[in-house]
């Protein structure tokens, strides 16, 4: 349904003796502002996909499951009661080398979301960093961050800010 | 990375049109302008349907923009219909809108309309347009802009459109509407989010950010196509596009050398150039529109505030100093303001600061405000808050007097961006 309309602006119109032009039957118009045709007002709709891989088993089961290291406001120190956490991961990528990791900082929902992608991003890079001093290799793991895209907890109050300050820690076949 | 792209590139065929949303944004008044020019818009002669839809749209629109105030008349008045001055003089109007429709063949109709000043008693002009029924709303857009213009000296934003994103649970759309909400179409759907759409200075395209592949990756999609590119997917995250003025390059976020800082590439993606160097976070650039700076948030003085830095390289100057929130630098079309986000006792307000006197002017008294965005005459700003935990878009007058509430029913709104003007 491609869309015409034709605008002729006649000077002529102006002073009082209107013509219109039909705009199929007209040369190109000189002085007026044109036969003008609306472009882009369509929009052709487009959807993502969802993408799946295979997962791997050993990454499902014991400490290895726990995939989340939380934050106080404002901070991107990770905390020492993850550290062991951290350490049990650490040694998976160094035992597998082949393994990826990827890591989604996340930050609450307070202010800018494009600030808080790049608040997220510190937190992602500060437990990459941690997994990088304990052995794992720099092409093993991405710090990504998704901001406050994808909150764990979805009520304005602390207890759930909280929950949404974090890193979730994902594997080969899970993003 | 990369095969997931692909596996979504062949999953976006058997998706699309799975869905054709069709929600429409409604817009409520808030507040109006202080003096309101009294307007009349008579039902247009004619072809009784079509004349009575493309008066409602022009009547809509004047009143919408709370600068006119509408004079009642409702009897049709044709196109080169003699006036009566003294009596529209009378019923208290300043100017009056008349017009006519004709079927011209083909299913097309002709449009003519004139615009008088009741108080010089003179045509101000007319139009006459050929459409099509169902071009009713874009041809009212036009007529309520040449009333605008010729009244207030300044462009109308009625037939531009805005983008703004819909979140409902396990889906993100990405809309396109016309100024006035309606007509809202899907260009991009997905599950994972969208933010941080900008317009191409030529309003084809939109540059945004999506997390389709799991993290954040920007995009070039070209509208009227469906077609779009990836931009920017390098290692770690990829963000807050700007287009430069002339359209031929995208300042970005990057990551891959470590903190968020800005680049800028071609919008093809190729020759990435560093902007700006900073131990913290540098992100949300914004080009001044005459192209010789770019306005961005950075925390390298400890807060997040507003700096610049000249477009082509040099040092930074930080632009706010009040308070320790101010983010998300957007400038004004005639580049002589700046409107930002800051933080009041927890509150995120919209403010607006000359940046000839650096005075601030704190714009809502809302709390969750965000991602401000001019109309292309800097009249208003559109924004992103929150009525009862729902996210809603709003729009604000520079003067803060003018105020509009746009919602869609059953979904969060955020994320608006306020395309360019028509070319033309």
């Amino acid at each position: 349904m491609r869309k015409e309309l034709m605008i002729i602006l006649g000077a002529a119109l102006i002073a009082g003796c209107g013509t219109t032009v039909d705009p199929e039957q007209s040369g190109a118009p000189v002085e007026d502002r044109g036969a003008r045709k609306i472009e882009g007002a369509e929009v052709k709709p487009v959807t993502t996909g969802d993408p799946m891989g295979t997962a791997l088993a050993a990454v499902k089961q014991g400490v290895l499951a726990q995939r989340s290291v939380f934050f106080d406001y404002d901070s991107y120190v990770i905390r020492d009661e993850f550290k062991s956490l951290v350490e049990a991961h650490a040694r998976f990528l160094v035992a597998n080398p082949k393994v990826r990791m990827l890591i989604q900082g996340n930050a609450d929902e307070r202010g800018s979301r494009e600030y808080n992608l790049a608040l997220g991003q510190k937190r992602a890079e500060a437990l990459k960093k941690m997994l990088l001093l304990l052995g794992a290799r720099e092409e093993q793991v991405e710090a990504v961050s998704l901001g406050e895209e994808k909150p764990r907890c979805g009520e304005g109050n602390e207890a759930c800010w909280s929950q949404n300050r974090r890193d979730d820690m994902l594997y080969t076949g899970e993003f | 990375m990369m095969t997931a792209l692909l596996r979504t590139a062949f999953a976006l065929v058997l998706f699309a049109l799975a869905f054709a949303a069709r929600a429409q944004l409604t817009i409520e008044i808030t507040g109006a302008g202080a003096n309101r020019l009294p307007v009349a818009i008579a039902d247009f002669a004619g072809e009784p349907g079509v004349a009575r839809a493309v008066a409602a749209v022009v009547r809509a629109d004047l009143e919408r923009s709370g600068l006119f105030r509408l004079v009642e008349a409702a009897t049709p008045l044709a196109e080169n219909a003699p006036v009566d001055f003294a009596d529209w003089k009378a019923r208290g109007a300043d100017a009056l809108v008349v017009g006519s429709v004709q079927p011209a063949g083909n299913g097309r109709f002709e449009v003519r309309f004139r615009l008088h000043d009741v108080q010089k008693q003179a045509s101000l002009g007319g139009l006459a347009y050929v459409m099509t029924a169902q071009q009713d709303r874009a041809t009212g857009h036009r007529i309520a802009d040449f009333v605008y213009e010729k009244l207030l000296g300044e462009r109308g934003v009625f037939s531009t459109r805005i983008a703004y994103v819909v979140k409902r649970p396990g889906r993100y759309e990405l809309q396109i509407a016309d100024a006035d909400g309606m007509n809202a179409q899907t260009a991009l759907a997905s599950r994972e989010p969208i933010i941080s759409p900008a317009w191409s200075p030529d309003g084809g395209r939109l540059a945004y950010v999506s997390f389709e592949s799991k993290k954040p990756v920007v995009y070039v999609h070209s509208l009227a196509t469906g077609r779009r590119h990836v931009v920017a997917n390098f290692k770690g995250s990829n963000s807050a596009p700007a287009w430069s003025p002339d359209g031929r390059k995208l300042a970005v976020v990057l990551t891959k050398d470590g903190a968020s800082q800005m680049y800028s590439l071609n919008a093809d993606g190729s020759g990435v150039v560093r902007l700006a160097s900073s131990a913290g976070i540098d992100t949300e650039p914004f080009f001044s529109p005459d192209g010789q700076f770019i306005y961005f948030t950075s925390d390298r003085g400890g807060s997040p505030q507003a700096y610049r830095v000249p477009a082509g390289g040099g040092s930074a100057q930080r632009i706010t100093f009040e308070g320790s929130y101010n983010v998300t630098p957007r400038l004004s079309p005639d580049g002589r303001s700046m409107a930002f986000v800051t933080r009041n006792d927890g509150r995120f307000q919209l403010a607006l600061m000359d940046l000839a006197t650096r005075q601030t002017q704190v714009l809502t008294d809302s709390h969750k405000d965000e991602s401000p965005s001019f109309a292309p005459n800097g009249r208003m700003i559109l924004y992103a808050s929150e009525i009862g935990g729902r996210g809603v878009l709003a729009a604000v007058s520079s003067d803060g007097r003018v105020k509009q509430k746009l919602s869609v029913q059953a979904g969060d709104v955020r994320e608006p961006a306020w395309g360019p003007f028509l070319k033309h």
